[in-house]
């Protein structure tokens, strides 16, 4: 058991640092600490830009193997490059569901046709992407996929119907990956299709989610005959499942830890508001500051340990599968956390009719946190079934 | 950066386990937790003979395995997952971390030594009757005479201090306060002035002693370093130790986890096993995550007490990391008792089940050296003022 970074590693810290340090700046010095989660409707243009010059520095994608575009950083720098982006404040990502989740999965199962096709928008950092998962009647039960596709033969194309939710960043994107049903008599994770779809068509339409904060991260899309071609069906009709699961691998990995540093970042103005206002010198927050930190500190060391276990086949460890569940309940404490260390004062808007102040809109913004993805019954339920084994619930 | 254990340290554990599971049964552990000493004296020359754990980081020159630290903790995991009866926590998380701070070449050569030929165990007297972890709470007292220390005083809390051999005593200079004018002494048990007593604790697998000093003389070779001055030393001794306590911590909430959850699968009610309702799932995945950070907060830990007696750099957050490993794994144990308990329903409130051993077991440890109050206001006075 180790804990430091190679001398080749710590070379690689400091190149993403000088370029970080370099680049962040004039135009984009605005966006320092900015696009984070509840503050994701914030800068898009600007941040779409962002996006182009990390591409132009070949800054995207550095996990993607080099033949796809990427650096083909080992895991090791790959942590290195999200702590450091994290570090310097760099912006929410406007392109991280392209690169974390579309691309990987085209990498992963998609044809060589959609490689080209798709890979390379992703990697320069000029084509977005949203993820067509949630539906009204599919959010912890995401099985229960009602959208179809159809395909008419006339057209060569596959027709989609019907509508999806909470689709962030949808009204930015280029292409929403769905999963629809393919086979109309199929239940559950059978007859699914995972399906690749252009944005800007008549078939289209997106309407943001007004949330508790008064902004709009989220969206509704609306697929009303909406086309997608023959060869933009990632896998075989009724491989959807499989597809879209296969993504959940990617979904907790090395960017954890480029998470964390942004948690850190927002833990640090806590606790310098605690001790401008004296709530420092309560012992009862002082417990709760401490113990936030300290659970930060151990979420580290979990996914240091995570990333060192994985076998890199995919397979989840116990520390990993705790994952979700650990930190979604860590930050919506520390949004309340950075309500109650304002006492009284924190309530005070910043400015009318609803203008929230940034920790106002973290201590909004993190009730998702224990909802998206999974929520913490549903991880509770998976720790249970997998990671112990224990009987699933009796159908009925 | 390979945080996981190497194939030579998954063995050291992994034959930790296995050994453990023969000899600490339930019915092994509660023999020895009804014996005066605590433990039985034969299973320990078997430890020492067989398997050399009480030298595990005792370097070689002394006679000892030269191991580290992350060896050291992924067997207390396996102690405190079996309950073992021993004095192995006393002897070497406490006593030989004392010594490989404290001591000079000539008092590790003699009593290293001695730890490692099975001869002798040992074990730290700090605190007064009304416990403690900070310097304020050393009460013994230390007067020089001539070449001599005279010392005067009762420690309480001294674990295993009934049967240990070498007391190694934290006194204060008459007169002096806080952290200054302490220092550490070894005391042969049998010194002249020494009485000890056993003190009835609600654990019963942690035998703990109140140890009296009365003019107790002592010459300089019974002093550990500078007179005085030892405070700074006796404080990573300590964190040290709460590092491997952490570890037990962990072996503990495993344990509580893996028969709460069994026991779950067993039982039968509605026609069901209880453990298809997710009322009892989500403890059990809840008791998972405490586990599972718990060991990762440990597992770093050990890594900054390994740099901190080989002289690494990680040895500057030693401090900070035992805290962190206490305040957490003092929680996570202590919670995951009362879970198994409540899992396992009306048994989980009888002797016969092994419920409750984990569960006093567990409130004990969590007040051993800073609970997690403590512990979290010690990273806080870090982080805020």
């Amino acid at each position: 058991m180790k804990l430091s970074f190679s001398p080749e590693d710590e070379k690689f810290r400091e190149e993403i640092a000088s370029w970080l340090k370099a680049n962040l700046s004039g135009e984009f010095e605005q966006l320092k600490f900015r696009g984070g989660p509840g503050d994701e409707h914030m800068f898009p243009e600007e941040r779409k830009q962002w996006e182009q010059k990390l591409a132009e520095g070949k800054w995207t994608c550095v996990g993607w193997p080099k033949e796809h575009g990427g650096r083909g950083l080992p895991i090791e720098q790959q942590v290195i490059f999200f702590e450091e982006y994290a570090r310097a404040g760099a912006p929410g990502r406007v392109g991280h569901i392209g690169e974390g989740l579309a691309g990987p999965t085209i990498i992963a199962f998609g044809s060589d046709k959609q490689k080209q096709k798709y890979l390379p928008g992703i990697v320069a950092g000029t084509e977005l992407w949203c993820q067509g998962y949630s539906e009204p009647g599919a959010g912890s039960d995401l099985a229960n996929v009602k959208t179809k596709a159809r395909f008419d033969e006339s057209k060569g194309k596959w027709i989609i119907n019907g509508q999806k939710v909470w689709t962030s960043l949808a009204h930015e994107s280029d292409y929403c990956f769905v999963i629809a049903r393919t086979d109309p008599d199929s239940k559950a994770h059978k007859g699914l299709g995972f399906f690749l779809i252009k944005m800007d068509q008549p078939g289209v339409t997106v309407r943001p989610i007004e949330q508790i904060t008064g902004t709009s991260e989220f969206n509704e899309v609306f697929f009303d005959d909406a086309e997608c071609d023959a060869d933009d069906i990632v896998g075989e009709p009724g491989d959807g499942w499989k597809v879209a699961m296969g993504l959940l691998g990617y979904e907790r990995g090395v960017s954890t830890l480029g998470q964390q540093m942004a948690f850190k970042n927002e833990l640090d103005q806590v606790v310098a508001l605690a001790k401008e206002n004296g709530a420092a010198n309560d012992p009862v927050m002082r417990q709760r500051i401490a113990d936030l930190y300290l659970r930060l500190k151990i979420m580290r060391f979990n996914s240091m340990r995570m990333l060192s276990d994985s076998a890199g086949d995919g397979s989840l460890q116990k520390e990993a599968l705790i994952y979700k569940l650990y930190w979604a309940t860590w930050h919506r404490d520390l949004g309340e956390l950075a309500v109650d260390v304002q006492g009284e004062t924190g309530q005070v808007l910043e400015a009318e009719p609803y203008e929230l102040t940034r920790l106002q809109s973290l201590y909004l913004f993190v009730r998702s946190d224990t909802i998206y993805g999974g929520t913490n019954e549903i991880q509770r339920n998976i720790i249970a079934e997998r990671g112990l084994g224990m009987p699933k619930e009796p159908k009925w | 950066m390979d945080f996981v254990f190497t194939e030579e340290q998954q063995m050291i554990r992994d034959t930790a386990e296995s050994f453990l599971a023969e000899v600490s049964t339930s019915e092994a552990v509660r023999k020895a937790m009804v014996l005066s000493a605590g433990f039985d004296e034969a299973l320990w020359q078997k430890i020492c003979a067989d398997m050399y754990w009480q030298a595990i980081h005792i370097p070689e020159e002394f006679g000892g395995m030269g191991l580290g630290y992350v060896e050291l903790t992924a067997m207390m995991e396996q102690m405190g997952r079996y309950l073992l009866c021993a004095p192995f926590y006393s002897t070497v998380c406490l006593g030989v971390n004392t010594l490989l701070l404290a001591a000079n070449e000539e008092q590790k050569a003699e009593y290293l030594a001695a730890i490692c030929e099975g001869r002798l165990t040992a074990t730290l007297a700090y605190c007064g009757v009304r416990g403690g972890r900070n310097a304020e709470d050393i009460s013994a007292t230390y007067s020089q005479q001539g070449d001599d220390f005279v010392l005067e005083g009762e420690c309480g809390f001294v674990v295993d201090g009934l049967t240990a051999g070498l007391l190694l005593v934290a006194a204060r200079e008459k007169g002096s306060s806080g952290e200054s004018g302490i220092s550490l002494f070894a005391v042969p048990a049998d010194t002249a002035g020494v009485s000890r007593s056993n003190l009835p604790v609600l654990d019963q697998t942690r035998k703990m002693a109140s140890v009296r000093l009365e003019s107790v003389k002592l010459a300089q070779s019974n002093l550990l370093g500078a007179a005085g001055q030892a405070w700074p030393v006796l404080d990573n001794v300590l964190d040290l130790a709460t590092i491997a306590l952490a570890a037990e911590q962990v072996g503990g909430s495993q344990q509580l986890l893996d028969s709460a959850v069994e026991y779950s699968k067993e039982r039968v009610q509605f026609n069901r096993p209880i453990a298809s309702f997710q009322a009892i799932k989500h403890k059990a995945a809840d008791m998972m995550l405490r586990v599972e950070a718990a060991r990762s907060a440990v597992y770093y830990a050990a890594c900054v007490a390994d740099e901190t007696l080989q002289g690494g750099e990680l040895a500057g957050e030693l401090k900070e990391a035992a805290s962190i490993a206490k305040a957490y794994c003092s929680d996570a144990y202590f919670k995951n008792a009362g879970e198994a308990m409540q899992i396992h329903g009306g048994v989980g409130f009888t002797w016969e089940y092994d419920v409750h051993l984990y569960f006093k077991r567990a409130k004990a440890s969590e007040h051993m050296l800073g609970n997690a109050a403590y512990h979290r206001e010690r990273v806080a006075h870090v982080i805020l003022d």
